[in-house]
């Protein structure tokens, strides 16, 4: 390690901007949750037209992304950088295969004319086109946040290929872990907010 | 939880290698390397979790609708938060004060928001 690299210090580093991370998707629940508690039929209706097996499935392989995530920390930290780097390239695939399926889902709902400001969505009640407005918003920021953790994590993997991600020097692929973590713990709560509450 | 040191027989393919035990020490005794078979629970806990909440979203519950998918949520949040994002294992007044005062701030938001909302 680099006697001036201070791992404490940078996972500190990380965990702030996480925890600013989590006031900015805060504020758009708040959102949700106003708009919901003012139009809570539209909202409904809106929940049901949504694709609720493409969600169950894309929670399913984040979660298991999070998983080969913090295992390949492990197997890393242990000296074991086959393993790791396996583990780590399962937890980019499980991204890109996350990725392919929201962006199939949107095309769905693009191609039904449901999308920002499309004419057949501004046909319908405010709070629907609202909801819209947020299932757009929210889980684009989110989609967002899953690219920049694939560009993240594949630079992580050449470092490790590279050896300059070793059994000593983890620290880069840990916080790249802890911001994964977060983008699968943000797909959490949109799961049930925009799929599973009717 | 303690971090108990000991080989356990997951995937005897790896060549035998005891790779469940063991503890790595990062930073004196900050973070602990831990095994692959928490981490295995602990997804299978999220898994169990998420087909609660999908099969729960069938039924009519009435006010609780809202309000158990959320809990649930949560309770799936914590399990990463503390097993996968390691705060579990975390030592010093930044790590185990950091989540409550963003929570505390959250809440406090959404408590002004609603009292606006609600009695405008």
């Amino acid at each position: 390690m680099n006697e001036h690299e201070n791992d404490t210090g940078s996972k500190m580093g990380m965990w702030l901007f996480l925890l600013s991370e989590i006031l900015l998707f805060g504020g758009l629940f708040i959102l949700y949750s106003t708009y919901r508690y003012k139009n809570p039929a539209d909202f409904h209706h809106g929940a049901e037209e949504l694709n609720r097996i493409l969600g169950t499935g894309n929670t399913l392989i984040l979660i298991t992304s999070s998983l080969t995530m913090a295992l390949s920390i492990s197997s890393i930290q242990k000296g074991n950088r086959k393993l790791s780097s396996l583990l780590l390239f399962a937890t980019i695939f499980l991204g890109f295969l996350f990725l392919a399926i929201k962006s199939f889902e949107w095309a769905a709902k693009i191609q039904h004319g449901i999308y920002p400001n499309s004419p057949r969505l501004l046909g319908r009640s405010k709070g629907e086109v609202l909801f819209y407005g947020l299932y757009y918003a929210m889980t684009g920021l989110h989609g967002l946040h899953v690219l920049v953790g694939l560009v993240v994590l594949t630079a992580m993997l050449i470092l490790m290929m590279k050896g300059r991600i070793n059994a000593v020097r983890f620290a880069p692929l840990e916080n790249s872990g802890l911001y994964w973590h977060l983008v699968d713990m943000v797909w959490i709560f949109l799961f049930p907010l925009f799929y599973l509450i009717t | 939880m303690s971090l108990p040191i000991g080989a356990s027989t997951y995937l005897p393919s790896l060549g035998g290698r005891d790779i469940f035990g063991g503890e790595g020490i990062f930073e004196g005794s900050r973070v602990k390397t831990i095994r692959y078979r928490t981490y295995v629970l602990v997804w299978l806990g999220l898994i169990v979790l998420t087909g609660i909440t999908v099969s729960l979203a069938g039924m009519n519950l009435r006010s609780l609708s809202i309000f158990l998918p959320l809990l649930i949520a949560a309770a799936k949040s914590g399990l990463v938060l503390s097993y996968f994002m390691h705060l579990r294992y975390e030592t010093g007044l930044f790590f185990k004060l950091m989540i409550p005062i963003v929570l505390a701030t959250l809440t406090i938001f959404i408590g002004l928001t609603f009292t606006d909302v609600a009695f405008r």
